[in-house]
């Protein structure tokens, strides 16, 4: 499973320089990854920086002139409607980002907390809480997410709660797998000692010491996550237009294809490659931060 | 091993259970019935179409006896489409998706298996660049992207396969290609970290230093413990699998159970989305089942521990 490797991760080589540090520089030299951050940051400027530096106005159409293929006017042409497709694919990135890294954020509490709390108790509050990660893993959830869409409206919060309902099982299990590792060591146990509360010790004690696999796997789930977003968008469940995200600009370029090809390809691509650089990312981070972790049998 | 199935099959039990109870409460609670659509239609013909699918009655009692009818088997009729039960509508759907789940299963494990053996015997080579960029690629590439890129060219472009439809054998193709893209990839991915692993442990050098042929050494001692990350991966690979057929079923218009949940879920057909969940669900659930099964079949630690 994705979160065997870390379960023996913790860096035990102390060495003059802090891990982070180390991390940091196995990173940097990682040529892969760092072009990945590049990419990246340019993307999210560009989707972020949207409503101010897209050449036209995302609602703007123009119905005499219908799709047109690229043009110096429109560097990606325009859909049916006559909306820039830039424009859109920018606008679209703007959602499809923000849903990525909120519903990211909403699994990474739940998960981080439940793991945590289940690793920390141990014994049989651990075994049941685990037993019922495992139940719900193999529960089919995506099922779950398109009735909630579905019957429940297709608001932009309710698809950031589901999605991120959906996705903290796999952080619960690496960060309880970590928290069992670092429970028994002196330093927690100094911590016990010393009568702090289990609050504290959980978060200013065990959380800090796991954070590596946490960030590692954070990164990889915002790619996970923005995929559902675009799935559920390409069923007509997600964002709704004249709203945009990557994966309502695929659905209608996917029906027009035949006649409009740019309309599918470009915002196919620009999804794919931040898919792309987010995992490249991951893995680079995995490798920094824990290099001895097998690289095959990583989660995406 | 007969006492972790057993025990696992008395999980089953409840664990569907508690599905049924949330989807039919959620299903519920939400706002719209199937007949609400139907503007036009005289109240009277509305209280006549609730009462003859029981909505009349308190939904607790609409529970008990959805309840009631699932225990003995029967999944009830379906609210949309008139005079056909959910039964009959799964046992008609669901081969077609088994069919093309298979064939993208099918595609997954060669492809993939081959390209992540090939991979891991010569490490950071030419031979290992090149397939694990493919797998790269192949994850990166959502289904919904792939399908209709694939569509265009082969379909439309180059003409060689029909853009949509699943009558002829030559219509499996693409869409078995595109449900599989990913799993090949993944599991390519897999195979290489754990042949990668296995071939450097001792055994595998016991059997090298007896002489036996490079291939034997591969394919028959390292491959059984270098298979086992991705012998556990199949679980949720066939859960993605059914999710993943959604999309694969609406871009080629492929007449199987993906459609009609999708489909129901619009409509808020309450049997068939029910229905569906509740077949969803034990499927996957029976899948790891055997997964799990297979896996400790594979593996001498946990077989003899």
């Amino acid at each position: 499973m994705a979160d065997a490797p870390f379960a023996s991760s913790r860096n035990p080589a102390p060495a003059a320089r802090s891990p982070w540090r180390q991390a940091g520089r196995r990173l940097r030299e990682n040529r892969m990854a760092l072009a990945a951050v590049l990419i990246l940051a340019l993307l999210g400027l560009a989707a972020a920086l949207a409503p101010w530096i897209s050449p036209h106005e995302y609602f703007q159409q123009d119905l005499d002139k219908g799709a047109t293929p690229p043009s110096r006017e429109h560097w990606l042409g325009t859909d049916i409607l006559g909306r820039d497709l830039l424009t859109r694919v920018l606008h679209g990135g703007r959602i499809s980002f923000m849903v990525g890294l909120c519903a990211t954020a909403v699994s990474l509490g739940i998960g981080v907390i439940y793991g945590a709390l289940s690793g920390y108790a141990g014994g049989k509050t651990d075994s049941v809480m685990m037993r019922t990660v495992d139940i719900l893993y193999s529960l089919p959830f995506t099922v779950f997410v398109i009735l909630l869409m579905v019957f429940f409206g297709r608001s932009l919060l309710l698809l950031f709660l589901a999605i991120g309902a959906v996705e903290w099982l796999t952080m619960a299990r690496i960060v309880r797998g970590q928290v069992l590792s670092l429970r028994h060591q002196t330093f927690i146990e100094a911590a016990q000692v010393l009568g702090l509360p289990r609050r504290r010790i959980l978060l200013r004690h065990l959380i800090p010491n796991a954070m590596g696999p946490i960030i590692v796997y954070t990164t990889l789930t915002i790619p996970s996550v923005m995929l559902l977003e675009a799935f559920l968008s390409f069923l007509g469940l997600g964002v709704q237009p004249p709203m945009s995200s990557w994966g309502l600009l695929i659905k209608e370029g996917a029906e027009t294809m035949e006649y409009y090809p740019w309309l599918l390809i470009f915002p196919g691509l620009i999804f794919a490659l931040t898919l792309f650089c987010l995992n490249f990312l991951g893995d680079g981070l995995r490798d920094a931060l824990d290099p001895r972790a097998n690289r095959g049998s990583s989660g995406s | 091993m007969l006492v972790l199935i057993t025990r696992r099959l008395l999980e089953v039990i409840p664990v569907l259970l508690l599905i049924a109870t949330i989807t039919f409460f959620m299903v519920r609670l939400a706002p719209g019935g199937p007949f609400s659509e139907e503007r036009n239609a005289p109240p009277e013909v509305l209280e006549n179409l609730n009462a003859h699918y029981g909505l009349d009655q308190p939904l607790f009692r609409q529970y008990l006896n959805y309840l009631g009818n699932l225990a003995r088997g029967d999944l009830g009729p379906s609210f949309r489409l008139q005079g056909r039960s959910v039964n009959e509508l799964i046992r008609g759907a669901f081969p077609v998706s088994l069919e093309l789940g298979a064939y993208a299963m099918l595609v997954a494990l060669i492809f993939g298996m081959a390209a992540g053996i090939t991979a891991s015997l010569r490490p950071n080579t030419r031979l290992d660049y090149v397939p694990m960029s493919f797998a790269m690629a192949g994850i990166c590439f959502p289904t919904f992207v792939l399908g209709p890129i694939l569509v265009l060219v082969f379909g439309l472009w180059l003409g060689w396969v029909n853009a949509s439809g699943w009558s002829e054998p030559s219509d499996r193709v693409l869409p078995a290609l595109t449900l599989g893209a990913f799993y090949t990839a993944y599991i390519a991915r897999l195979t290489r970290g754990g042949m990668l692993e296995t071939l450097s442990l001792d055994f595998v050098r016991t059997a090298r230093a007896k002489g036996l042929p490079e291939k034997v050494v591969v394919l028959k001692h390292a491959l059984r413990v270098g298979v086992l990350p991705v012998v556990s991966y199949l679980g949720p690979a066939m859960a993605g699998l059914i999710s993943g057929s959604f999309v694969v079923e609406t871009v080629f218009n492929i007449p199987g159970l993906g459609q009609f949940f999708v489909q129901g879920a619009f409509n808020r057909d309450y049997t068939l989305v029910l229905g569906t969940v509740l077949f969803y669900a034990t499927l996957i659930i029976f899948l790891n089942l055997a997964v799990d099964v297979v896996q400790l079949l594979l593996n001498p630690k946990i077989r003899h521990g």
